[in-house]
């Protein structure tokens, strides 16, 4: 018999399965790719409009296109998880799932790994869109940009994590964060703008919203040239301990909704 | 002979309300052994612990000697699992899906392991299909497909002839009768057809309300309660 550690192959068997729905489906290449190419090109020529019109000085529209790309790399990859998790609500699939060897961590590494695909094939969309569009190179800050979204990618996946604990929690009705929860932490991320506009009781509550050191960060590299290490350590040191608190949130809901009953009944 | 599957003391309860209280009972290789009870019985409940995807109050769960909550994907390799009323994602095809739980049950020889049941159950001209697309006894069928993908040593089985005609019902009951005696397959299923339960199971189960109201062998019990089919044994005993 095959023991309880973890296999690569079950694994697999979760990416694969969402692979093939992404294969059948032009709705969610639509999501995919029509979304991200929108907000590029709208926010881009707008931005570009304002900086010829307003402001010629500096590199005001690389600073707004980098954000755009960097904000969809985590809605992605969050989106990735937490709409992962509803495609196999939706098709009453969890039971099939979970009454096979597959443990709860294989399924979340799937979940991870698809989410990582879809939010790689969504920012390189845009960085290229970026490039010929607007003479943006994205990646140019090389390894900086690189630990930035690394960052990015596991608080996308805490608040993944925390959206599919709450589904799982209150039911389906709770579906809605799977597109609502991280545009709770836009406000206080600095995404588009610097810490400093905000008011002092916001700036408070960015101090312990990892995105936005990261965006504060990416903004210095952009516009200044320089990389703030303190606010990637702070941002890095963060981001574990919100990913940490939402697995343990996750399986302390799935525990529930198989103590419930409510496992075998999500998705009806 | 040791049991491949042993309960013992099962109680369920969701809040105040016991859905299943005390059950215990023993399977052995090539038994099949019939659950049967009214709507709301505990039955479902009753396979999905046995499953392991609901959690239950107390008792203890033996597959192969082993305790199943300490044990869970090893043994859940040898156990697998079909029902009428959940059928496999839409929007992949009948082969597709089929890849994915090879994958998940690390099946060996996935391909050929595929054509073959496909063949078995009379769907290989559905392997490219959408499952969308497949009539419910397709569906039923294609998850027997998927349950017996893995080799499963025990088979747990919701309403399993629900939704087919009568020519596929004998069929496959013809077939999990040979896959139990041959390949010894012990098999667990509900289902309301007590005629066609009748025909292939060798224990049973009567459950109400979550309690045992008789368990054994089914001649045994036949003789038991003084009647000669399942139906009257059904009535006799949930009059």
């Amino acid at each position: 018999m095959k023991s309880n550690i973890f296999r690569p192959k079950r694994v697999w068997g979760i990416i694969l399965r969402h692979l093939y729905l992404l294969k059948h489906s032009l709705s969610r290449w639509i999501d995919l790719l029509y979304w991200p190419t929108v907000d590029l090109l709208l926010w881009g020529f707008i931005t570009l409009y304002l900086q010829k019109r307003f402001y010629q000085e500096g590199y005001w529209i690389f600073q707004f296109l980098g954000a755009l790309i960097f904000w969809n790399i985590l809605i992605r990859a969050q989106q990735g998880l937490a709409v992962g998790f509803l495609e196999d609500i939706w098709a009453r699939n969890l039971l099939h799932i979970f009454v096979s060897p597959l443990t709860i961590f294989e399924y979340l590494l799937g979940l991870f790994l698809y989410s990582l695909l879809k939010a790689f094939i969504a920012s390189l969309l845009m960085a290229i869109l970026a490039f010929f569009a607007f003479n943006f190179k994205f990646w140019i800050q090389g390894v900086d940009i690189f630990l930035l979204t690394v960052c990015l990618i596991i608080f996308a996946w805490s608040i993944g994590l925390l959206t599919m604990a709450f589904i799982l929690f209150f039911g389906q009705e709770a579906e809605i964060l799977a597109w609502a929860l991280a545009l709770l932490f836009l406000p206080f991320s600095a995404v588009f703008y610097p810490i400093e506009v905000l008011p002092q009781s916001f700036q408070m509550i960015a101090k312990f919203v990892p995105t936005s050191y990261i965006f504060e960060t990416f903004r210095k590299i952009l516009l200044e040239g320089y990389t703030l290490y303190t606010f990637i350590i702070k941002a890095y040191i963060l981001v574990f301990i919100y990913f940490f608190l939402s697995i343990g949130i996750f399986i302390l809901a799935f525990n529930f909704a198989k103590k419930t009953g409510k496992l075998t009944k999500i998705g009806e | 002979m040791f049991p491949v599957l042993k309960v013992e003391g099962l109680i369920k309860k969701y809040g105040q309300k016991v859905v299943l209280d005390n059950i215990s009972f023993e399977l052995y290789q090539s038994d099949i052994l019939g659950i049967i009870g009214p709507n709301g019985a505990g039955k479902s409940t009753l396979l999905y612990i046995l499953l392991g995807i609901v959690s239950p109050t107390s008792g203890k769960i033996y597959y192969f000697g082993k305790d199943f909550f300490k044990n869970r994907s090893e043994i859940l390799y040898k156990v697998s699992f079909a029902s009428q009323y959940i059928s496999l994602p839409y929007s992949l095809t009948v082969e597709e899906n089929l890849k994915v739980f090879a994958c998940l049950y690390e099946t060996f020889e996935a391909n050929k392991k595929m054509d073959e049941l496909l063949k078995l159950f009379k769907l290989s001209e559905k392997k490219k299909t959408l499952t969308r697309a497949l009539s419910s006894g397709e569906m039923m069928r294609l998850n027997l497909v998927r349950a017996f993908l893995n080799d499963p040593n025990i088979l747990l089985l919701d309403e399993p002839t629900a939704g087919l005609d009568p020519e596929y019902i004998k069929y496959i009951r013809e077939l999990f009768k040979e896959f139990s005696q041959k390949r010894k397959l012990s098999i667990i299923l509900t289902s309301h057809q007590l005629g066609e339960l009748e025909k292939i199971i060798t224990k049973i189960l009567l459950i109400k309300n979550g309690k045992t109201l008789a368990y054994g062998n089914l001649l045994e019990l036949f003789q038991k309660f003084n009647v000669s089919s399942l139906e009257e044994l059904y009535f006799k005993v949930f009059a």
